[in-house]
């Protein structure tokens, strides 16, 4: 199949790489670009293990081909962190209310987090339970990432 | 102590939150090359011929293989629980002649990419002839049914009994005799990564390095090395991040054959990730189980008979686990109660569905399932108060230790220490158990369908044999513990950390904890059944105390002082009577060869230690559930839901408290949500996640964990229990107990998972006796 040239921007960054047509833009993000921290969990869009974030909306990395995302703005978990040292406040709120445990969904919920807390900055539980319902978790309950994105709100208001 | 009890944020966290957590799907490797793999679409076949001549003419492919590529291969050995019986029907990696499931490997395509591939794949031609399938084990071990192996003619792979007592006669002599049946469906770990592998081979070396094995590499690399006939020392297993193990997680499964096997021959780099509809039809099923009991009761609520015949279907074959789940039924049915007549007949059933391992809790999710919900049947056929029938029951403390009377892994079960009576009535307080079911009752009498659920339950934890810990300080006054646990989400890094933080003393910063790389550890237990932290945080406080030693050895010679006179304290020894200190740092440079040769003392600062426990240790629990029931559509609300858990201590409360927060959510999917549906023909129904439901943050309710600390345990220096199951195991019972509860007690579930329909139709039979 023939390749087409992407040009997008991550976190930033100017990537440019070419994709078959029918390539996912989860696995172009993983093994073209080398960004490894978005997750696939299933490939059909239930997870949200590789939910990204594309002009500031969530999305599900593995429903769109790389094609489509030519010229568009994303943002990965790579992204999230001020720099090596520091976490940005919802990492922060993650580790400190023990809201992951394997990792693999954490990427993904972080980038719903935040967008939903971008959308909702003073969200109730029932709201962030109904935002972060396409993120499955099969570690934690869920219990300790609502307490966390709680925190992370709280957090960002201070900021 | 500084660490340990504390509640200390993860060691984990850091690269898993910043997305730099290594797992397998990231692992790339020059000239690496992507495999996928046919499955067989039928449930029950002889296989007549594969053709690839088409497939292998795809853009990309560099080689298929089958079975005929596979040299003599010998089936896929057991690790636990093994058997002679069940040697009948094990697996080998790639079907020869007969399929048995539905998702049974037939063949590898290996192809430039992952796509490329899956392309091939659909070329390759399969000519099978079909058999009757069997997929309802009650019919499996019918005369007449359709026989999956021809060595196992009945379709009972294995079959054993456990006993204690004259069940018979105490069943005659009981005032009541209750007979029932009970079903536990088809559901599993599946964790949010699937399986994967990489695995190379360094032809000048003669080396095969594998990335993404996990749980028990020590064990796998020495099955890896029988198979393919190598020394284990030029096998390298290497254990990455990965995406949850519950049990299914890092089992040596067909692909751990077939993707080493095919880079060894090709000699080229071979990368295997799972997708999703591969891993629900693959890797290991578990739970399914049909109970037939019979229970004796006296008036009063005393237990005096229990007599059980259950099915566990295995699947198409016998895979690493063994009779590990049916075993750990017998064994563990009894929980928390004093059962004098007890017997268990257990019958490994093979049908043509995927084949069954462990899932967190294996046989204790279905055994407190029928045991809780007799118990309420008992409660309501006696006009009992549920929680009353169980005080009743309940072993006494001054009984422990206690010998249940049955056995697991060839070793008697002794539960080492417990207060059962002690726990419950802490749940029942801190639930508000009276109040509320008085609430409950006047909100049925006006109509609502509310009610409360226990589900009571003994765990088992920290499994033996050994396991091993090194401890090294190096130049820079770093220490590193080697340990063969694995790391499965759990924060076993930073449990170890704690314990040996505080066993050297030394800053708990300065502690990093390596595991699952057979190059660096040379011995492993592994992590399963919930023995990570009792096994090797003892192997480490035992491996640390060596490190003392020897601290305490160079700090004679650097300090010129007596051993006796010394102190070591937070990352130095101290001369105790003048203050004098040397750092760790200083002493690990003494321990240089350089320095240390000529002083006539071993270099390096480095302790090893094993821990080899004799026998298991039991935490313990109580669930307790307030739920509603939607009359008009059979939706559940869970309005409270409370674990009580007594740990025996707890090195990172923290932890524990999210394994069972994180562990009720599975078992709230095993009760609610999940089940492999296969259709009459064998056919599994939900091969994706659009039919198999997980939890989401929607279903999962807040959680009340109640942790206590009254019943450390006498078997190791730590006194600690694992925390792994007892999240999971009591929810099927407490929910279903719930939900007869709501009803007035007026129906009886006997079947999971409580799904609408099936709680609909308890209303209906409920609303019909209440008419009657």
């Amino acid at each position: 199949m023939n390749k087409r040239k992407v040009r997008l921007e991550i976190n930033g960054i100017q990537y440019e790489g070419e994709a078959e047509p029918r390539r996912l833009l989860s696995d172009f993000i993983r093994e073209d670009l080398g960004l490894h921290g978005t997750h696939v969990g299933c490939e059909h869009g239930v997870c949200g293990a590789c939910t990204i974030q594309w002009d500031g909306k969530a999305v599900r990395s593995c429903l769109a081909l790389a094609v489509q995302a030519n010229g568009a703005r994303l943002r990965t978990v790579e992204g999230l962190a001020p720099n090596q040292d520091d976490l940005h406040p919802i990492q922060q709120a993650f580790t400190e209310m023990h809201a992951l445990q394997c990792g693999f969904c954490t990427p993904g919920i972080l980038m719903t987090a935040q967008a939903l807390l971008r959308d909702n900055p003073q969200p109730s539980e029932a709201e962030i339970r109904d935002g972060l319902s396409g993120n499955l978790c099969r570690c934690t309950g869920y219990q300790n990432i609502v307490k966390a994105v709680l925190l992370a709100a709280e957090k960002l208001a201070q900021k | 102590m500084n660490y340990v009890g504390a509640s200390i944020k993860r060691k984990e966290d850091d690269r898993l939150l910043r997305g730099s957590g290594r797992f397998v799907g990231d692992v790339k490797r020059p000239g690496m090359l992507h495999a996928a793999i046919l499955r067989s679409s039928w449930p029950h076949g002889k296989l007549k011929r594969i053709d690839t001549e088409q497939a292998r003419k795809c853009p990309g492919v560099v080689a298929i293989v089958t079975f005929a590529d596979l040299g003599n291969v010998k089936p896929i050995p057991m690790r636990l629980a093994p058997r002679d019986d069940l040697i009948r029907a094990l697996q080998k990696p790639l079907a020869s002649d007969r399929v048995r499931y539905v998702g049974e490997p037939l063949a590898v395509v290996i192809a430039e990419s992952r796509y490329q591939a899956e392309d091939a794949l659909e070329l390759i031609e399969v000519e099978i002839d079909e058999l009757e399938a069997v997929v309802d084990a009650r019919r499996a071990v019918e005369q007449g049914a359709p026989i999956l192996h021809s060595a196992v003619p009945d379709n009972i792979a294995g079959h054993f009994v456990e006993k204690t007592g004259d069940v018979e006669r105490a069943l005659a002599g009981a005032d009541i005799v209750l007979e029932e049946e009970f079903y536990i469906q088809r559901h599993s770990g599946v964790p949010l990564e699937t399986r994967g592998l990489v695995a190379e081979y360094d032809e000048g070396q003669r080396l095969l390095t594998i990335w993404g094995a996990t749980k028990v590499v020590h064990f796998n690399r020495a099955v890896l090395a029988g198979l393919l006939d190598m020394p284990p020392s030029q096998i390298r297993m290497i254990e990455l991040e990965n995406g949850g193990g519950y049990g299914i997680r890092g089992e040596f499964y067909p692909e751990d054959f077939l993707i080493p096997f095919i880079a060894r021959s090709l000699r080229r780099p071979i990368c295997w990730i799972e997708d999703r509809n591969e891993h629900l039809k693959s890797a290991n099923h578990s739970r399914e189980q049909w109970h037939k009991v019979r229970l004796g009761a006296n008036k009063d609520g005393r237990i005096v008979a229990f007599d059980d015949v259950f099915l566990n279907v295995m699947g198409g074959y016998i895979r690493t686990h063994g009779s590990t789940v049916p075993t750990m039924t017998a064994a563990y049915l009894p929980g928390p109660y004093k059962w004098d007549n007890y017997r268990c007949d257990a019958n490994c059933v093979l049908v043509n569905k995927t084949p069954a391992g462990t899932y967190r809790g294996p046989g204790r999710f279905g055994a407190a399932f029928v045991r809780e919900r007799l118990m309420d049947m008992v409660a309501h056929k006696l006009g009992l108060d549920p929680g009353e029938v169980r005080l009743k029951n309940f072993i006494p403390t001054e009984l422990m230790p206690y010998n249940t009377g049955t056995t697991a892994f060839g070793k008697p079960t002794i539960y080492d220490s417990a207060d059962f009576h002690k726990q419950f009535h802490l749940a029942l307080e801190k639930f508000n158990y009276y109040e509320l079911q008085k609430q409950c009752e006047a909100d049925r009498r006006a109509g609502r369908a509310i009610g409360i659920g226990f589900g009571c339950f003994v765990e088992k934890s920290g499994l033996g044999p050994w396991e091993y810990a090194r401890v090294e300080i190096d130049r820079s006054g770093e220490v590193i513990v080697f340990t063969g646990a694995a790391d499965l989400g759990q924060g076993i890094e930073t449990v170890l950390s704690q314990v040996v933080a505080d066993a050297l003393p030394v800053d708990i910063e300065r502690v990093r904890v390596v595991h699952g790389d057979t190059a660096q550890i040379p011995f492993g237990g592994g992590s399963y059944a919930s023995r990570g932290t009792v096994v090797a945080c003892n192997s480490a406080v035992v491996a640390a105390g060596e490190v003392r030693k020897k601290l305490l050895q160079l700090a004679a010679i650097a300090l010129q002082a007596d051993e006796k006179d010394l102190a070591i304290e937070k990352s130095c020894v101290m001369k105790k009577n003048t203050g004098a200190s040397v750092s760790f740092s200083d002493l690990a440079k003494l321990a240089d060869p350089a320095t240390a040769l000529p002083l006539g003392i071993k270099p390096g600062i480095s302790g090893e230690g094993f821990f080899n426990p004799e026998h298991m240790v039991y935490p313990y629990g109580v669930h307790m559930a307030l739920v509603e029931v939607d009359q008009e559509t059979g939706f559940l609300t869970i309005h409270k839901y409370q674990i009580a858990y007594d740990i025996g201590r707890a090195i990172n409360p923290m932890l524990v408290d999210g394994q069972l927060v994180g562990g009720m959510a599975q078992g709230l999917g095993g009760a609610m949500l999940e089940e492999f549906a296969y259709d009459g023909e064998g056919q599994l129904l939900s091969g994706s996640f659009m039919d198999y439901l997980l939890p989401s943050s929607m279903e999962v309710p807040p959680i009340d964990v109640v942790l206590t600390e009254d019943a450390p345990s006498p078997l190791n220096p730590l006194g600690v229990k694992g925390a792994g199951e007892g999240g999971t195991v009591g929810v099927g019972a407490a929910l279903a107990n719930a939900v007869c509860n709501a009803l007035g007690g007026k129906v009886e579930i006997k079947r999971l998972p409580l799904t609408p329909e099936r709680v609909r139709e308890a209303v209906r039979a409920a609303q019909a006796a209440a008419g009657e």
